[in-house]
């Protein structure tokens, strides 16, 4: 018998590659060890389909279905490298959510094929077990699969950003799981009576139950504001975990169990951290409709704003000692960054202090814009998060706020009455002067006014993100040169 | 005293000798203080310049700015109307004054205030129950600047922090005066020094600002304070933080300490015997809201100090925290330590001190709409400096319930405004769900299923630890690694495609395969690519 042929080998094997993914989430924790702990995850994967193919080897799969497994995989690999190579950094809140509804449907897919295709027989309660394992797969794939698609959609702008909020969708959603919880009894019994062999009634019960929570999934997500997509994008992440650690289940791989709980825990605390940023309750985001009820909506903003110019902008910068800017999505939109950093760049080789302030919750997915700057080529560490930077604002003579606005919105600390109190943001109206960088004067993705625009010290300055930079770049130019 | 003949003509226009039909401006008045040795004035030229620009007309007394170094004339360049007795400062709209007003030759300041007027100025309302009851029964709105809520969004107008600093600046300065030696170490040709040793007792503001004004001069700085929360803020100065090896904290919720337990107390007495020969210089700024200051450097603890040390005690007017203190007093004990008890240390820096005052009035004016007066009780700063309002006393106020932690260095900031979680029932409705599921699994499921089972929970605790270390800028590619490792979900297409017969099962695992394989490569290059474009500068 050959060493390969070992019956523990892929076990073992399986143990390793678990080990590399913990050490891989584990090094994703620093800059400086994140690309071994990307190395790390890919090594391990490659170890689990080695060790899967050993097991194949043992039990002389037959080479047809082996040859589907080999072709499914590289078309699959093809596509895959082919999209990562060619995302835009900004599309990266859209290819995440797709790759997650890919997650999602191999989940479903692998359990209604666990289903008509048992591979052991099973009896008693070992029997409804593996039949409730399938069910919470496939119902939790199948969430996974159609939100997904809905936050792809939603991020990539081909659906509306805002909620959509159905009359009584409380009760829909309440009305959709008790119909698939109850659809499990006809499900188990028709199955158990034949002794773990599919049966029409049973798979057709299968399908109804993807149907409805595929539905579910949709609706969800389309209740769900675009200013919360970071904790969806989060959430769903958790979720596509959940769904590999039940398709574990349902097969009695150790390896997928842990690798689901690993991905499926770590969702759930980025979404975590993502509502603790924004002081909202994880069921206020999962339930939806955020800044449509209430009604009151705050205190009516009064007061003039004051426009400025491209050429006020950079002689402010130009005479500033210390300055600190703000990106929001509106950067990411108009693809603003590669300027923003070009500015950045000429300030400091004037002197002058830049930093960037990033709020947890800029952008439509957590850490997007330390994304976007990093592709800039802006330094990591003059990026400072929230925390690092909120008591030097105060000392700050100029703020750039790009294409933010929640984020600096002083009414989400002294005005009880908004929507957004209470949500910790950039206290950037202590600086000395602030402008802002917006399209037009409307209300951000929250919906709110923002009292910021009409501080004594803020200036706007209208239009696009880019446009408006590429402008102050040529000012401050011509001012070097006279 | 001069004499200005347009004295009388302006105070009939103030006084309500307006035209007819033109709205009268709202009239400020800033009396002179009258209590002896107060040096400070409720308003300077700059602040006089941006009450006018509000709208307000302002009236100052004759006389009133010239301990704090501003003259009538400046005050007249601001736009104000200088009046010489003070009938039309006394009877404005809104009088500004530092302290509370008092009983005189010629009668009570009282009763020289307008019914309606709104007065601001310290007045320590628990102390000064019969004051505040006759303010009330003039009709007077009485702002006492003392009961301004510790918050953040009031720090603007908490004059008992800018004052506290003021003090505790100015406590060094007096020490200095009364130490015979440097501050600062020196080596010179003519021998050594060491550098002065200061021991600061409490480390508020007045604290934190004598810390720092004896750092300044070079000495070394050790302090002492009940509540563990400023440990950080003491060493952020370049001060040493003393402790006891007790562990009580003394916060309260509004930042200010309490009163300690008697093994404390004991284990405080004996840190401070320790000190007490070590020590050239002790600032003691104890305070306890509403109650006598504690005497905490005993008259054995400076029985034990040097010949020659000095006591700067700036709770004197509470009562003090040395044994050894008067009120406005310079004590020189028996071993030759002399003892300061001045309760005019802001005074002696009246200037900055009226400045930084005038600045608290002016956005604590900002607070009631300007002009428009506006006395909104549900504004928890009006609310809380509110002593009286419409003929009743309404102090008290009903407690705040924020609270924010006072000083340079705040680190609970925005997230102790947080509103409450929307709601907290569906955390405890999972986790009875979670203990039934224990139950549940524990009496029916399968072993194999248990044996799965634990190593799903241990590694959601894996996962769970993971996590909280990765820094916030990583989110993004962390998301993506995860992505991709959820791909993993591979092996199960693999599974089911292979294992059997070419059938419908086996081709729905090859699509699985397919579409995990998508998920694999995507993410983990696009996580590659991601990381590439993160650099540190240089």
């Amino acid at each position: 018998m050959s060493p390969l042929e070992a019956p523990s080998l892929p076990t073992v094997l399986y143990l390793v590659a678990a080990l590399l993914f913990i050490g891989s989430l584990g090094g994703l924790s620093k800059q400086e060890t994140a690309r071994q702990g990307n190395l790390a995850g890919i090594l391990g994967m490659g170890l689990a389909v080695a060790a899967t193919l050993l097991v194949g080897r043992a039990h002389a799969w037959s080479p047809t279905t082996m040859g589907l497994v080999y072709g499914g995989m590289g078309v699959g690999l093809a596509i895959g490298a082919a999209l990562a190579a060619r995302v835009a950094m900004t599309a990266m809140p859209q290819l995440v959510a797709i790759l997650h509804s890919f997650v999602g449907l191999a989940a479903v897919l692998v359990g209604i094929s666990s289903y008509l295709h048992p591979h052991a027989p099973l009896q008693g309660a070992a029997l409804h077990v593996h039949l409730i394992e399938i069910w919470v797969g496939v119902g939790v794939g199948a969430i996974t699969f159609t939100g997904s698609v809905v936050a792809w959609a939603k991020l990539k702008g081909s659906l509306s950003g805002a909620p959509m909020l159905l009359k009584g969708r409380h009760a829909m959603n309440a009305g959709a799981l008790l119909v698939s919880l109850l659809l499990l009894w006809p499900f188990l019994d028709t199955t158990a009576a034949e002794g773990g062999q599919p049966t029409w009634l049973g798979t057709l019960v299968l399908l109804q139950m993807t149907g409805i929570t595929s539905a579910l999934g949709i609706h969800l997500v389309m209740a769900i504001g675009g200013a919360d997509m970071p904790v969806v994008v989060s959430l769903l992440n958790s979720y596509s975990g959940w769904a590999a650690a039940a398709a574990g289940f349902m097969l009695g791989n150790d390896l997928l169990i842990v690798t689901g709980a690993l991905v499926g825990s770590s969702g759930a605390i980025l979404s975590h951290i993502m509502c603790a940023a924004m002081n909202r309750s994880i069921w206020s985001v999962v339930f939806g409709g955020f800044g449509t009820d209430g009604g009151a909506g705050g205190r009516v903003v009064e007061g003039e704003v004051t426009p400025t110019s491209a050429d006020e902008l950079a002689r402010l910068a130009a005479d500033a000692r210390s300055v600190v800017i703000v990106p929001g999505y509106g950067m990411a939109v108009s693809r603003a960054q590669h300027l923003v950093h070009e500015f950045s760049t000429l300030l400091r080789k004037k002197g002058v202090q830049v930093r960037y302030a990033i709020h947890p919750v800029a952008g439509r997915l957590p850490g997007h814009m330390n994304v976007l700057l990093a592709e800039a080529g802006v330094p990591y560490d003059i990026v400072l998060e929230m925390e690092e930077i909120d008591h030097d604002l105060a000392d700050t003579d100029l703020v750039l706020v790009i294409g933010a606005n929640d984020i600096v919105n002083p009414g989400a600390q002294d005005d009880p009455g908004s929507p957004i109190y209470g949500m910790p943001v950039l206290q950037v109206w202590h600086a000395r002067d602030v402008i802002v960088f917006k399209r037009s004067m409307g209300a951000g993705y929250a919906g709110v006014d923002n009292p910021l625009f009409v501080k004594d010290n803020t200036k706007m300055l209208f239009g696009d993100a880019k446009d408006s930079m590429a402008a102050v770049m040529a000012a401050l130019r011509g001012r070097a040169a006279a | 005293m001069q004499e200005q003949t347009q004295g009388g003509a302006a105070s009939d226009a103030a006084l309500g000798g307006a035209e007819p039909g033109a709205p009268r401006a709202v009239v400020v008045g800033v009396p002179r203080e009258s209590c002896p040795g107060e040096r400070r004035v409720a308003a300077t030229p700059d602040s006089v310049r941006k009450l006018v620009q509000k709208g307000f007309s302002v009236v100052v007394q004759a006389g009133a700015g010239l301990g704090a170094a501003c003259t009538d004339a400046t005050y007249a360049d601001a736009g104000a109307q200088i009046d010489d007795e003070g009938r039309l400062a006394w009877g404005a709209d809104v009088v500004l004054k530092v302290r509370a007003p008092r009983e005189l030759d010629g009668g009570h300041e009282l009763d020289r205030l307008r019914r309606g007027a709104v007065l601001s100025c310290l007045i320590w309302p628990a102390q000064n129950g019969e004051l505040v009851q006759r303010l009330a029964d003039l009709g007077v709105t009485t702002l006492a600047l003392d009961q301004v809520p510790r918050i953040s969004r009031a720090q603007k107008m908490d004059v008992l922090s800018s004052m506290a600093n003021i003090a505790g600046y100015r406590a060094v300065l007096e020490a200095a005066h009364h130490f015979g030696g440097f501050f600062g170490g020196q080596i010179t040709a003519a021998g050594r020094t060491r550098p002065a040793q200061v021991l600061v007792i409490g480390a508020g503001v007045a604290g934190l600002a004598a810390i720092a004004a004896a750092r300044g001069l070079g000495a070394e700085v050790r302090a002492f304070d009940v509540r563990a929360s400023v440990k950080d803020q003491v060493r952020s100065l370049g001060a040493r933080f003393l402790e006891v090896d007790i562990a009580e904290d003394a916060e309260t919720a509004g930042g200010y300490a309490k009163t300690m337990s008697k093994e404390f107390i004991e284990a405080e007495m004996a840190l401070f015997r320790a000190q007490a020969p070590e020590v050239d210089i002790v600032i003691t700024t104890a305070l306890i809201p509403g109650k006598r200051a504690p005497v905490l450097w005993t008259r054995e603890a400076v029985g034990l100090m040097r010949r020659g040390s000095v006591v700067v005690d700036l709770a004197a007017e509470q009562g003090g925290n040395c044994g050894y203190t008067e009120a406005d007093r310079t004590v020189v004990t028996p071993n030759g330590v002399t003892v300061l008890g001045h309760t005019d240390l802001t005074s002696r820096l009246a200037t900055h001190a009226s400045q930084f005052f005038a600045t608290n009035l002016v956005h604590l004016l900002d607070e009631l709409g300007n002009t428009a007066l506006n006395v909104d009780l549900a504004n928890e700063v009006i609310r809380g400096a509110l002593a009286t309002h419409a003929g009743a006393v309404t102090f008290p106020p009903p407690p705040v319930p924020v609270s924010a932690a006072p000083g340079p260095v705040a680190a609970a900031g925005p997230a102790a405004v947080a509103r409450p979680a929307a709601s907290a029932s569906p955390t405890w409705v999972l986790g009875g769900l979670g203990l039934s599921l224990m139950g549940v699994i524990g009496t029916l499921a399968p072993p194999e299923f248990v044996q799965h089972f634990t190593v799903f929970v241990l590694a959601c605790v894996i996962g769970w630890q993971l996590i909280w270390n990765v820094t916030p800028a990583l989110h993004t590619p962390l998301m993506s690694v995860t992505n991709a490792v959820s791909g993993i979900i591979l092996v199960g297409g693999i599974l089911q495609a292979a294992s059997g017969e070419l059938s419908v099962a086996a081709v729905l695992g090859a699509v699985a395969v397919l579409v995990a394989s998508v998920n694999i490569a995507g993410g983990f290059l696009v996580t590659q690519r991601m990381l590439g474009m993160f650099k540190k500068e240089g």
